[in-house]
């Protein structure tokens, strides 16, 4: 089950990537109607027709009707073989949650409202981080034992969260720029049309709405679309500062065998490579693909630091109370010369 | 009862004589500074498009189309004030627009609320027609797929709106604009930037010019006209500033 669970959730990393390429095109409304596509039922449309944006809404739609399949199998198979009764509600949230993923993407069609866009990429990344913790609960790295020699400071396991926090704000942020259909607002990097802080008076706006040549002639540039960016870029600055924050402190205040530690560091590396990829994103004027990877690497990292935060959380809770007592735990009754060992490590 | 038909009768006779010595009102569109430069579109990207543009020039934005003598084109002018009080005649006839080499020709047009407007497809794929009119227009938002040799659609929007754009999502950088109003007393600058409203009845009028791309806001640059029996002249000068 843990494989078909990693199986899913790699289906649903995939699939977030297809979804960042169809806003990357412009896509969204290629396929007017749904669920039907042209008038076919969708998985009989011919793939002749998958010409222009058709082929990135409608590879959208079907690979997100196949990690619906999958979530569903996964639900069922939790419900009737899972004994840890939490985990089985689990498994039915995330069927609810791609059911309701589902009606999103399909009424963000039907009613043309470009907000509803933006709800389905933030539900999107909640779903993958739940797939993922689906996966991580029914691995063996869940078990008791594997988290001997954690020992994770309540501050620092704080500081995980603020880093998911604001991995996840930063997707809305850029959910809500994708979904403005103003393109760059700002075309430059590290300034702002030259300076720190851009202007954003009537002048200012209507000088660079009539120079921006773009074949795909977005909407024009308003003053909240140049705040966004702005915010997006603060944002990414914010959280950058906060994962140094963690390596370092992960470095100086947790024992050297901890795995927090290289984990910390490694949701240090993914977060300046994805920082890398915003500034690339804005030099080649939101290119497709390389916009695409900054989405996909954004929803790496939010799982990176949810996961790291959920494990922390749990060797706290394991020290503290006690295997046997602790939520979340499988008694798995592991034993290595006879000993309980979970029950050592506590 | 004869008081009334007399009464009726004199106002056919005053609005068809009025109607008899309406002019024109004609003009240019002229372009001052350097625009910037037009961009490729990505047609050749495509591998459907493509292949209709097969050793045919690249097309490019339609942004600043302005000829050799600063004639700029694409540009909606039409009356803004002046006919209140006046008989405004019908819209009649439609406006067609048609989906040929993977463009929308043509790009900016002039449609009167309540006029047909004809959308075709004359390329051998698929396009969809997506209507996108501002939030507070009042007009409706739609979107329709058109297969290669379906029927043809029919529009009619209900309130003025400067403009309206149409899009085809398949094809990202097929766009259309139009301008609406709620009298036939419009025109498009042609090629040459050159401009004519028909039959507008004699009066005083406020003439309104917008460049889609120099008026991003809709609100474009304005001039009073009188229009006598010989019509009326009104050149506009669009600049775009240095930077």
């Amino acid at each position: 089950m843990n494989r078909f669970a990693i199986f899913s959730a790699v289906a649903t990393w995939f699939l977030i990537g297809l979804g960042g390429l169809v806003t990357s095109h412009e896509a969204g409304m290629a396929v007017p109607d749904w669920p039907t596509t042209y008038g076919y039922n969708m998985f009989l449309f011919p793939p002749s027709q998958w010409i222009g944006g058709i082929l990135y809404e409608h590879s959208h739609r079907l690979l997100a009707s196949f990690v619906g399949l999958l979530t569903t199998i996964l639900a069922i198979w939790l419900w009737l073989t899972e004994d840890r009764r939490w985990l089985r509600w689990l498994g039915v949230a995330a069927f609810l949650a791609v059911v309701l993923q589902g009606i999103l993407g399909g009424l963000r069609v039907k009613l043309m409202i470009d907000q509803l866009g933006i709800f389905h990429a933030a539900l999107a990344h909640v779903f993958l981080v739940l797939l993922c913790f689906i996966a991580l609960v029914t691995s063996r790295a869940w078990e008791p034992v594997r988290f001997t020699g954690w020992s994770v400071p309540g501050a620092t396991v704080s500081l995980i969260w603020i880093a998911t926090g604001l991995i996840f704000t930063q997707l809305v942020l850029g959910a809500s720029m994708r979904h403005q259909h103003a393109g760059l607002a700002v075309p430059d990097f590290p300034l702002a049309y030259g300076q720190l802080w851009p202007s954003t008076d009537e002048v200012f706006l209507e000088k660079i709405n009539r120079e921006r040549i773009d074949p795909l002639e977005p909407n024009p540039i308003r003053a909240s679309h140049i705040h966004l960016h702005m915010t997006h870029r603060l944002g990414a600055l914010t959280a950058l500062s906060v994962v140094v924050a963690l390596a370092w402190r992960t470095r100086r205040s947790v024992m050297g065998t901890a795995p927090v530690r290289r984990y910390a560091m490694g949701l240090l590396v993914l977060m300046v490579i994805q920082a890398g990829f915003g500034a690339w994103t804005v030099w080649s004027n939101k290119a497709a693909d390389v916009a695409t990877v900054h989405v996909l690497l954004g929803a790496t990292g939010l799982v990176a630091a949810s996961l790291t935060g959920v494990l922390s959380a749990r060797s706290g809770v394991l020290a503290r109370i006690g295997s046997s007592r602790a939520p979340f735990v499988r008694n798995v009754g592991v034993k290595i010369n006879g000993e309980n060992l979970a029950a050592n490590t506590l | 009862m004869r008081k009334t038909i007399l009464l009726a009768l004199s106002a056919v006779a005053i609005a068809s004589v009025s109607t008899n010595y309406a002019g024109d009102i004609t003009g240019k569109i002229s372009l001052k500074g350097s625009a910037p430069a037009e961009k490729d579109l990505p047609i050749a990207n495509d591998p459907f498009c493509g292949k209709l543009f097969a050793g045919k020039p690249v097309t490019t934005t339609r942004f600043y189309l302005a000829d050799s003598s600063g004639g700029l084109a694409d540009t909606f002018v039409f009356i803004k004030s002046g006919l209140e009080g006046k008989t405004i005649p019908a819209a009649t006839g439609a406006v067609h627009v048609d989906q040929k080499g993977c463009e929308y020709l043509p790009y900016v047009f002039g449609l009167q609320t309540g006029q047909t407007l004809n959308v075709k497809n004359s390329d051998p794929l698929m396009h969809n027609v997506h209507v996108t009119p501002g939030a507070k227009s009042g007009n409706k938002e739609s979107n329709k797929a058109q297969m290669a040799g379906s029927k043809d659609y029919e529009y009619t929007f209900e309130h003025p709106e400067v403009f309206l754009r149409f899009k085809c999502d398949v094809h990202p950088w097929m766009f259309a604009y139009a301008g609406v109003v709620d009298h036939p007393y419009f025109a498009v600058s042609a090629e040459d930037g050159s401009f004519k409203i028909a039959n507008v009845p004699p009066g005083e009028y406020v003439v309104e010019a917008v460049h889609r791309k120099t008026h991003p806001r809709g609100t474009g640059i304005t001039q009073t006209v009188k229009v006598g029996a010989d019509g009326a002249k009104a050149d506009f000068t669009i600049e775009v500033p240095a930077n």
